[in-house]
């Protein structure tokens, strides 16, 4: 009896050459991406119902002319000082002791003329629509940078760590849902004390 | 006499390449897992600006894209040099992107119409007019959730 051997062994050879080819396209094909960039809320588009009464000190006006020029305040100033200037203004906490704003966290020099609490403070752009576009990013860039550097200085104080490494780490879907609920609690704690209030007025024309 | 049979000379044992095969798929399935397809290929100038203090995009699927900016070449002789708005494959007018944010996303499933976001590459060269029609007509559709698409990278490099 013919002894039988095993079903004939299939060569395998080629196996390497077919994976490679196959890796080599997706390869090529791959872009790792991950996109990333300054998150903003638009205003709705219906007009409060009641109008909101803001103080003039209040509110801290830039606004960016053609040139790329940056007004802030009434003062004109080079790109690189809007933060300082945005954080002095949000962190100023002008309001007297005792009153319902009082702001006991600020560091700021507690001008009267300045805001009363970074709760009030609203910071409104405003910009030319010949404006390049490279331009308007740095100056969002400054003034979110500006919330950043305050709300990291609450969170190092409350939390022993910074604010847009808790954020980044409770945005993550990687997180754990247990780790994420008390992150979620020390995230709000920090964006009610400095609340972004960043408003984006319409563009105006060069003409007008 | 010695124990150990003497090998013969210049013979250098093969590298056994069997497990080459399984190597190479793994590291096929990890760009398998990670390739995604483009859908649309991008048809002005996207150079985008740099900024520092940004945030990631985390869901694909959550996300609606605007491009803008000047018509790359092979596109300049019917287009012009103007910067422009590419919505899909195809150039737009700022009254047609409300239009199409709904039909995007009119596409996603339920849950997911609530939290979308438009995320908005633009060429660092482009005018802010473009850009505040764009987002005039986002807020005529409700789509308030932007992301100013950028590079990682020094802001005032810009």
């Amino acid at each position: 009896m013919a002894r039988r051997a095993g079903a004939p062994e299939v060569s395998a050879g080629s196996m390497a050459d077919i994976a490679f080819l196959l890796l080599i396209f997706f390869l090529v094909t791959t872009t790792i991406e991950t996109d990333a960039g300054l998150d903003r809320m638009l205003p709705p588009i219906e007009p409060p119902e009641t109008d909101v009464v803001i103080k003039q000190k209040n509110i801290f006006q830039v606004n960016l002319n053609k040139d790329g020029q940056l007004l802030a305040d009434g003062e004109l100033v080079q790109l690189n000082q809007l933060r300082e200037k945005a954080t002095a203004f949000l962190d100023n906490g002008g309001a007297v002791s005792g009153s319902p704003d009082y702001c006991n966290y600020c560091k700021g020099k507690r001008d009267a003329s300045s805001s009363d609490s970074p709760a009030k403070a609203i910071i409104s752009v405003k910009s030319d629509r010949e404006t390049k576009y490279g331009t308007y990013i740095t100056v969002q860039n400054e003034l979110v940078g500006a919330y950043n550097d305050l709300r990291n200085r609450e969170a190092q104080r409350l939390y022993k760590r910074d604010f847009t490494d808790m954020e980044a780490e409770y945005l993550n879907p990687e997180t754990d849902a247990s780790v994420k609920e008390d992150l979620k609690k020390r995230v709000k704690r920090i964006q009610e004390l400095f609340p972004q209030k960043l408003s984006e007025a319409e563009t105006s024309s060069s003409s007008n | 006499m010695s124990k150990f049979a003497k090998k013969k000379d210049g013979e250098v044992p093969a590298v056994s390449t069997a497990s080459l095969p399984d190597i190479v798929f793994m590291l096929l399935f990890f760009f398998m897992t990670v390739t995604v397809m483009k859908d649309s290929s991008v048809k002005v100038a996207n150079e985008l600006p740099q900024a520092n203090e940004i945030k990631k995009l985390e869901k694909k699927d959550r996300v609606i894209t605007i491009y803008v900016g000047a018509p790359t070449k092979e596109y300049t002789k019917t287009f012009g040099t103007e910067p422009k708005i590419q919505l899909n494959d195809k150039f737009a007018n700022p009254n047609e992107v409300g239009d199409y944010i709904l039909m995007e996303r009119a596409k996603k499933s339920q849950e997911l119409q609530n939290v979308l976001t438009t995320s908005l590459k633009v060429d660092k060269e482009a005018n802010m007019g473009l850009i505040s029609d764009i987002k005039l007509e986002l807020r005529k559709v409700n789509a308030l959730k932007v992301n100013y698409t950028t590079y990682e990278g020094d802001a005032f490099k810009n």
